[in-house]
């Protein structure tokens, strides 16, 4: 995979605004190009606008200015269903539905786009595997798991139609310490064989400096600065030197990202 | 037991009039059920409906049932016969608890399933019959056995208007002051509550999500 200068960017925000309709204005002024197979982390505290910019994406919003393009087209002007089927999203929260068995979330785009029995089983296979979790797990209800492997199902679910971009809204935010360590080295080790272009949203800098191969820093709905992890401590931006300070002055990203 | 004794011997007629009692109930909850639940949904999903559709089937439920049917009987078509009369009455009262029902179970639907629906990129209408209507299921299903229960009490006024049902025999020893008679329509009455309400209630739990 090596983008060419004539291919256009998997996601480009060009001058994006977004205000809600009571006027408050959550972005504005957002212009940034996420390059195909990168994975490009916007960090940010709790209203900086990072969820919103992802949001956009994907389009669960509206941008009320400037434009968000996926492949080079408008989302203004695709198939809102089409754009979201080849986008997988994962937040949080996992959201995965309560009532289907981990076999039927996993395979639910699948099964909706046509699927054949026989193929959405061999893919809910793999992609189980994948995500490090036994097969046995398939026929479970997502109450009957882990909040680690739940967040693993909530992946191999994004995964399932095999989508080109994949966006992550503090996908281990709600982790223990442990697990979100074991699941982002995995991250790692998906990322390099899977080579998707991602948009991982966190505020959690060593999240960002282990995961990201470009960090952009946001604050108050505005875009401060975008930096590969490596200059990022030694920018000297004074947001990203507070950040630095609260996360500890230690944090050399070669040493963070340890092995993976 | 006089009553049971009584019961026995006209058991004949307790069968007919227990008969057009479910039969005047189930008509009006399934037309409760079709009108109320997409109004439930309309108003979940349009805030801008909630208002007066809810608002709409409260005053509904603030209408004596004597009153209501007795405005009902001089409506051409409907005044003809009795029990056209009934149904659409315990239709009526029958609304509110299954759109307020479906309307709470909709909007109790957890907010990061909708939106990891959306963002999979569910259309409305399979976001609406595999993940809201399936999870609001057992809401709206207790929804249902509120109304059954207060419509098998309700029916029994329709005897009122000459509509049959198990308020006949309430209505008449009323007239006569014969208490068999009274219980003889009132047993059976509580039986089919008591028995709507069970069942519903199995099922409601049997639905419940995890």
């Amino acid at each position: 995979m090596e983008p060419t200068a004539t291919q256009s960017p998997a996601i480009e925000f060009r001058d994006v605004a977004f205000t809600l309709p009571g006027g408050q204005q959550l972005l504005s002024g957002l212009n940034l190009r996420i390059e195909r197979g990168e994975t490009l982390v916007l960090l940010g505290r709790s209203g900086s606008g990072k969820t919103t910019a992802l949001k956009l994406i994907n389009r669960l919003l509206i941008p009320s200015g400037g434009e968000v393009h996926v492949n080079g087209q408008p989302t203004a002007e695709s198939d809102v269903v089409r754009l979201r089927r080849s986008i997988g999203y994962v937040i949080q929260d996992v959201g995965l539905f309560p009532h289907f068995t981990v076999k039927r979330n996993v395979s639910l785009v699948p099964r909706i786009e046509g699927w054949a029995d026989e193929r959405v089983h061999q893919r809910v296979e793999e992609l189980l595997q994948m995500v490090g979790l036994e097969p046995q797990i398939a026929s479970r209800y997502p109450h009957q798991l882990s909040g680690g492997q739940r967040q693993r199902v909530g992946v191999a679910r994004a995964l399932a139609a095999d989508p080109a971009i994949l966006l992550m809204d503090e996908p281990f935010g709600a982790l223990d310490a442990l697990t979100r360590n074991q699941l982002q080295r995995e991250f790692l080790a998906l990322q390099q064989r899977l080579n998707k272009t991602v948009v991982f949203v966190t505020h959690d800098l060593r999240e960002a400096l282990r995961l990201g191969s470009r960090i952009a820093l946001m604050e108050g709905g505005r875009l401060i600065t975008v930096l590969p992890p490596e200059d990022f401590l030694r920018c000297g931006d004074p947001l990203a030197t507070a950040y630095a300070q609260a996360f500890g002055e230690s944090m050399d990203p070669a040493t963070n990202r340890g092995p993976s | 037991m006089n009553v049971f004794h009584f019961m026995l011997q006209n058991h004949e007629q307790v069968l007919e009039l227990t008969l057009e009692h479910l039969w005047m109930v189930g008509v009006s909850t399934l037309f409760a059920v079709l009108i109320g639940i997409p109004l439930g949904i309309l108003s979940a999903h349009w805030p801008v409906w909630n208002r007066p559709v809810l608002g709409t089937a409260n005053i509904i439920q603030t209408i004596p049932s004597l009153a209501l049917f007795g405005f009902l009987l001089p409506v051409p078509w409907l005044g003809e016969r009795a029990d056209r009369l009934a149904i659409l009455a315990l239709t009526l009262y029958a609304l509110l608890p299954v759109i307020r029902n479906t309307y709470t179970g909709i909007r109790g639907v957890d907010p990061a399933v909708v939106e990891a629906g959306r963002g999979m990129g569910l259309t409305g209408s399979q976001l609406l019959f595999q993940v809201e209507l399936p999870l609001a299921l057992s809401v709206i299903l207790s929804g249902v056995r509120v109304a059954v229960v207060v419509s098998v009490g309700l029916a029994t006024i329709a005897a009122a208007i000459g509509a049959g049902g198990l308020g006949e025999f309430i209505f008449r020893g009323l007239a006569m002051v014969n208490n068999q008679l009274i219980l003889a329509g009132a047993i059976p009455a509580a039986i089919l509550a008591l028995s709507a309400d069970f069942g519903l209630g199995w099922l409601e739990k049997r639905l419940q999500p995890q």
